[in-house]
């Protein structure tokens, strides 16, 4: 097997290097975001012996980038229960059910997934205003929600198909209706589907600033993402500032990712690999 | 009696449950989509979609002030795709046949090299504007503090760097998904051809150019299609760092770019153009279209069975 292989020590040294390269930046960030700027200004690589905290603080004052976080915690998470309830239903039909029109749907959502959302901008820009959508989260949430839906459905599907048919006829012979037999049997037997969709949807949705950029227009309803582009504007030349900001964007999704690193890649790989 | 009464329950039950997911992507996917392309053929004058124009846009892309611009981007955007294809993908290869013979420890090197991925590009841009950075950047510091002063360089200002730096950053932020598809390939092939092939004495380079590089053709169609993907239709590292005008003086333009800037306006011409806008989308989705079909057509049918 592969243990008979010559453990030489190059590929080991490619993962250090790379693993180097990797941490280098991140600890970097980190560090740079603890010092005062004129001592940044003097000398850029240095530790932070005397960490100060009041970048933090002052980026937590300026008053907007709490509000940034809240407004992309109400986006992605409200993108994330309409892809989740939308997708399993849809899901557990395709998954479960042969009828007239199964094929044509699953060619229809499969367009959905080829078709670069970024190249219809305009026309749904265009659309959203007419249907006062723009500068709206329901708006935002919505497109969102589409992006995401025809992967989230096909994920769904591969799931419910997988469950054996026995489980449906014995929850009917039991007398559960349809919505009884999805919500209290197949639900539940679905929830790995469930988390890689959520993975998959929400880190793009939370990381975005393009749609942001384009749907939302007044500044207090401005994601983060969106708002850092804003604030590196205010405070182009304070750098411990800026890195404050930058390491208060970024570390609630390193944390998420170091406790769930292993559905973080399933998820975020989903729609690459197959099965 | 008992079966029909099912089945007519099961019918309103299956629309009940599959229409809000089909009418949210019918509405905010398939519409715009189509109507990109309806667009294309209209003359406007802001958002105020005027009179027929028939190919008019099309040809008015191929004209001054468009067609270098076009062409310029389009340029970037294959340039880009080669480079990708050829570091990234060797590197993620290279990564994923290091995790995969490695026996202990592969879960903390896989988190390390995946943690990249997981990164917004807005940090991921600033982050490497800041340390590119021609005076207080710690990467021409260190450059400066090892001797090779004559190195360090404003990589992002500069034309001839900045396109070059800008797919580096990009190779920092993506190439651990490449790896970890690859490695998954990797894992999904039987032990057995390694262990015969072992058997009959062959040697660890040979068993990599000769079984594994080969049954790694499923992943590679993949990569190389999401890769080509991506590089047409390249826009949020150029953006953050260059701007919608590809600064250094359009060195970093892309389509994708382009298509931005002639929808929306931008600083240099305020006015935007949504006819030509959207001849330039269609143009680049047939692009896009048609490579990713053509180039996974012709990977597949390389693909050897296991």
């Amino acid at each position: 097997m592969i243990n008979k292989f010559v453990t030489g020590p190059f590929f080991k040294i490619v993962l250090i290097v790379n693993a180097i390269m990797v941490l280098l930046p991140v600890f970097f960030l980190f560090n740079s975001s603890l010092r005062d700027t004129a001592s940044f200004a003097a000398n850029p690589i240095e530790l932070a012996r005397k960490p100060a905290w009041s970048n933090f603080t002052q980026v937590w004052a300026d008053g907007e980038f709490p509000n940034y976080l809240k407004n992309s915690l109400i986006i992605t998470l409200g993108s994330l229960v309409v892809i989740l309830i939308f997708a399993l239903g849809a899901g557990f039909i395709l998954g479960r059910y042969q009828f007239k029109g199964n094929n044509l749907i699953y060619g229809f959502v499969l367009t959905g997934m080829l078709v670069p959302a970024k190249l219809a901008i305009l026309p749904l820009f265009i659309q959203l205003k007419w249907m006062h959508l723009i500068d709206s989260y329901t708006g935002l949430i919505l497109v969102y929600a589409s992006g995401a839906l025809p992967a989230a459905i096909f994920i769904m599907a591969g799931f419910f198909r997988s469950l054996p048919a026995d489980i449906d006829n014995a929850a009917r012979i039991d007398g559960a209706s349809e919505f009884q037999l999805l919500r209290l049997v197949l639900a539940p037997l679905v929830k790995p589907g469930l988390a890689i969709v959520a993975i998959y949807s929400a880190i793009p949705i939370w990381n975005d600033f393009f749609l942001p950029l384009v749907f939302l227009q007044s500044p207090e309803k401005k994601t983060i993402m969106q708002g850092l582009t804003l604030f590196f504007g205010e405070y182009s030349s304070q750098w411990g500032v800026l890195f404050a900001g930058l390491t208060i964007a970024a570390l609630p999704l390193i944390i998420l990712y170091l406790l769930l690193s292993e559905q973080f890649i399933k998820g975020l790989t989903a729609g690459a690999v197959k099965g | 009696m008992q079966t029909r009464t099912l089945k007519a329950q099961q019918r309103r039950f299956i629309w009940l449950f599959i229409t809000p997911g089909l009418l949210t992507i019918f509405v905010f996917t398939t519409v715009p989509a189509l109507t990109t392309l309806s667009y294309a053929f209209f003359k406007w004058t802001g958002f105020e979609r005027q009179g027929f124009a028939g190919f008019e846009n099309f040809q008015n892309l191929f004209r001054f002030p468009w067609r270098d611009q076009f062409f310029a981007a389009l340029t970037h955007n294959i340039l880009v795709f080669i480079a990708i294809m050829v570091i990234q993908t060797s590197l993620g290869i290279l990564i994923a046949y290091a995790l995969f013979r490695l026996k202990r420890g592969q879960r903390f090197f896989r988190t390390v090299t995946f943690l990249p991925v997981i990164f917004s590009l807005v940090i991921v841009g600033y982050m490497w504007q800041i340390m590119l950075n021609s005076y207080f950047g710690p990467i021409n510091k260190i450059l400066t503090d090892i001797g090779l002063e004559s190195w360090a360089q404003p990589w992002l200002g500069q034309p001839s760097t900045a396109l070059p730096t800008l797919v580096f950053i990009n190779l920092w932020r993506w190439v651990g998904f490449p790896a970890i598809i690859f490695l998954a390939g990797l894992n999904a092939i039987s032990h057995d051809y390694i262990e015969a092939a072992q058997i009959d004495g062959a040697k660890e380079g040979q068993i990599f150019r000769k079984i594994l590089f080969p049954l790694l053709a499923p992943s590679m169609t993949i990569i190389t299609i999401l890769t080509f993907i991506g590089a047409f239709e390249w826009f949020d590292l150029p953006y953050v760092i260059g701007g919608s005008i590809g600064s250094p003086a359009g060195a970093t333009d892309t389509l994708a770019l382009m298509f931005y800037r002639l929808s929306f306006g931008s600083a240099d011409s305020v006015s935007n153009n949504i006819g030509v806008g959207s001849a330039l989308g269609v143009i680049i989705f047939i692009i896009v279209g048609l490579g990713a079909s053509v180039g996974s057509n012709l990977m597949r049918r390389r693909e050897v069975e296991q």
